[in-house]
């Protein structure tokens, strides 16, 4: 076994890689639950965004566009959990699994012609002047645009939730949806808007994997990557700042079990491949034990206007 | 436009009548799907829903198919729709499927070679009991420090898979196997083996173990008063507590029977039409089935038709691939579908819809 093969400084930077996609997924449902809808679609959302990130990238070359087209794509696929659960008045657990189950499938349907295939990946923007610090800058300076762009989504739905009048109609939405419609705010509307904007980032999310992460196509690629944003949102009890922070612990525990793995640990690789979601459950338990503070009380709960 | 209003009671005949339009819409939008796929879409509705019944070149071998396939899932489906009724989200029952059959080979293979008559019925105590092990695990974090259950179980699902993967290359890999991953085969050691109680019928003891299972389950819901207390707990929690139902009995109850009618599906699967425990053993059973209980409405006649249907899509799906080439996710996605639509169809259960009606 060779630990010094393991450097930190490129430990924390591909720490922050592995963390993204599942942080931008976060960020997304953290609105949605904060308007007070359980949205557990994210992994079939994720799974979409990467399969179409992946097409357009490869197609036109322009990863970007892929980011784009992803973050379209996956937000229009929301729509039908929105449609069925704020207008159909359908189940929203049920209806969460179903965006997951039927995500995997269309994903597996469009990619088939593109498994195997490699794609454009982002570069790395260097930082001017901060990029050749040494040590810092390849561990914070020296990364691609989405990463610089998922801290700045934190940073706006920080601000968005706290600052914004628009942000506290959301809050009051899933708090108490009955007296939010009683004041005359639209609670469908706002809950429809939160849940494209979860589709979006989750969809961002997906494709981080697919054109960042690894970056290629195979089928159910996501591996459980939405079921871990959606347990970080419950450990960062709905707040942005942790929602980060918690991602970045989870990326930590991906990346050094990688590393782990490759310096030839004498743990065998299956423990190594199920500490992610073991932490993840260990984590649920320490956060549920003390009660989960901070949960929207309307969360999950079906909204119907009867006047 | 149109607009709802709350129907006091649940409407009976729409509860009913909604799985079929379901089916119905779904069948429609297939076609679609499948004339964008640059398929003749009556032609792959009849391969999908025909032909593995009917038609003569692959009846014979599609309609014993249809048990092998709808056994574990209606099996999975049954214990998970006492969870779903009242309100305890199991869907790690692919996790729990695995742990059975990781459980049931185990045993198969510290006999292995004894020949007894009693290997097999242990098998089935071993299966369940791994199963209900597994799903003990969120019900317990659940009961007594409130984690979620859906995330819980869920989780357990990748560990299970990890676990898997290191039985099948380790601890119960084929000696005799060559170095190839994954264990003996159970289908040729008599007293281990899953046969079929009728031959050529796709009837083996798990397909009878699920359809005592219906029954059973269809006398807990109807006259047992844990069927009622399971229910209440699903309609009203609050009232639930007055009258008395312990909550954590309850979660430990549904999680509990989920998951080892899950285990028992895994087991009756690795010794039977699987034979082997591999990397690859499960095949989603555990997810599809969350299909089969909602269409179904989660009640166990409704269970046992539907899934015998979503067995069918899996062997026409198996059969359109063969002969239309479809990709075999295509009926991934029209289950899911199925799911959508049936998830839609229950506003008219629910909700009157009055069109054009006042302002």
């Amino acid at each position: 076994m060779d630990f010094s093969s393991i450097n930190p400084a490129l430990l924390i930077a591909s720490l922050m890689v592995s963390a993204t996609p599942i942080l931008l997924a976060a960020i997304g449902e953290a609105v949605v639950e904060k308007s007070g809808v359980l949205n557990l679609g994210v992994e079939g959302m994720m799974i979409v965004g990467a399969v179409v990130g992946f097409i357009v990238a490869v197609n036109t070359d322009t990863p970007l566009l892929g980011f784009v087209c992803a973050a379209i794509i996956s937000g229009i696929f929301s729509i039908i959990f929105g449609i069925l659960t704020q207008y159909l008045k359908s189940n929203q657990v049920a209806t969460g699994l179903g965006l997951t189950l039927v995500g995997l499938g269309l994903s597996a349907l469009l990619g088939r012609p593109y498994e195997g295939m490699k794609s454009p990946t982002l570069k790395a923007l260097e930082i001017p002047f901060f990029s050749d610090i040494p040590v810092l800058g390849k561990m914070l300076f020296s990364h691609d645009l989405m990463i610089y762009f998922s801290i700045f989504l934190v940073t706006l739905v920080w601000w968005f939730l706290k600052y914004t009048h628009a942000g506290m109609v959301l809050r009051a939405v899933g708090e108490n949806h009955d007296a939010a419609h009683a004041l005359g705010y639209k609670v469908v509307l706002v809950r429809m808007l939160a849940i494209m904007f979860g589709g979006a980032t989750s969809g961002l999310g997906g494709a981080y994997i697919s054109l960042a992460r690894v970056p290629q196509w195979t089928e159910g690629m996501t591996a459980g990557a939405g079921w871990i944003a959606l347990a970080i949102v419950v450990f960062a009890s709905w707040r942005p700042w942790r929602v980060l922070f918690g991602a970045y612990i989870f990326g930590g525990v991906t990346v050094l079990q990688l590393n782990l793995q490759a310096a030839g640990a004498s743990i065998p690789v299956e423990y190594l491949s199920m500490s992610p979601y073991l932490i993840t459950i260990v984590v649920l338990v320490i956060i549920s034990s003390r009660g989960n503070q901070g949960a929207p009380a309307s969360l999950g709960r079906p909204f119907h206007a009867s006047s | 436009m149109f607009k709802l209003e709350k129907r006091p009671e649940q409407s009976q005949k729409w509860i009913y009548l909604s799985p079929f339009l379901a089916v119905l819409i779904t069948m429609i939008s297939g076609g679609i799907l499948f004339a964008t796929l640059g398929e003749n879409p009556f032609e792959a509705i009849r391969i999908i829903f025909w032909d593995p019944l009917f038609d003569p070149s692959f009846a014979s071998y599609s309609r014993p198919q249809l048990l092998v396939k709808a056994g574990p899932l209606i099996l999975i489906a049954i214990g998970l729709s006492f969870g779903f009724k009242a309100g305890v989200w199991n869907i790690g029952a692919e996790g729990q499927y695995i742990l059975g059959a990781i459980f049931g080979a185990s045993v198969a293979l510290a006999f292995y070679p004894m020949e007894s008559k009693l290997i097999f019925p242990l098998m089935i105590i071993a299966g369940a009991l791994g199963g209900f092990l597994w799903g003990l695990i969120p019900a317990l974090l659940k009961a007594k420090l409130n984690t979620n259950e859906i995330l819980v179980s869920l989780m357990l699902v990748y560990v299970a898979e990890s676990i898997l993967a290191s039985v099948s290359q380790g601890l119960l890999k084929n000696p005799d196997g060559y170095g190839f991953p994954g264990s003996r085969n159970l289908q040729n050691y008599a007293s281990a083996a899953n046969v079929e109680i009728i031959a050529n019928s796709g009837m083996h003891w798990g397909v009878l173990f699920a359809f005592i299972t219906v029954i059973f389950s269809y006398i807990i819901l109807t006259k047992h008063i844990q069927g009622f207390n399971i229910q209440l707990t699903g309609q009203a929690p609050r009232a639930s507590k007055f009258a008395g139902v312990n909550p954590t009995a309850n979660i430990v109850f549904c999680l509990g029977i989920s998951g080892a009618l899950a285990g028992l599906a895994g087991m009756f699967e690795v010794s039977g039409p699987s034979g082997q425990i591999t990397i690859e053993f499960n095949s989603g059973y555990g997810f599809t089935a969350i299909i089969v209980a909602f269409l179904g409405r989660l009640h166990p006649i409704g269970i046992f038709l539907s899934g015998l249907l979503i067995a069918l899509t899996y062997i026409g799906g198996e059969l359109a691939q063969l002969m239309l080439g479809l990709p075999g996710a295509s009926i991934q996605l029209f289950q899911g579908m199925l799911l959508f639509f049936l998830l839609a169809t229950d506003l008219f259960a629910n909700y009157k819809v009055k069109i054009g009606a006042n302002k």
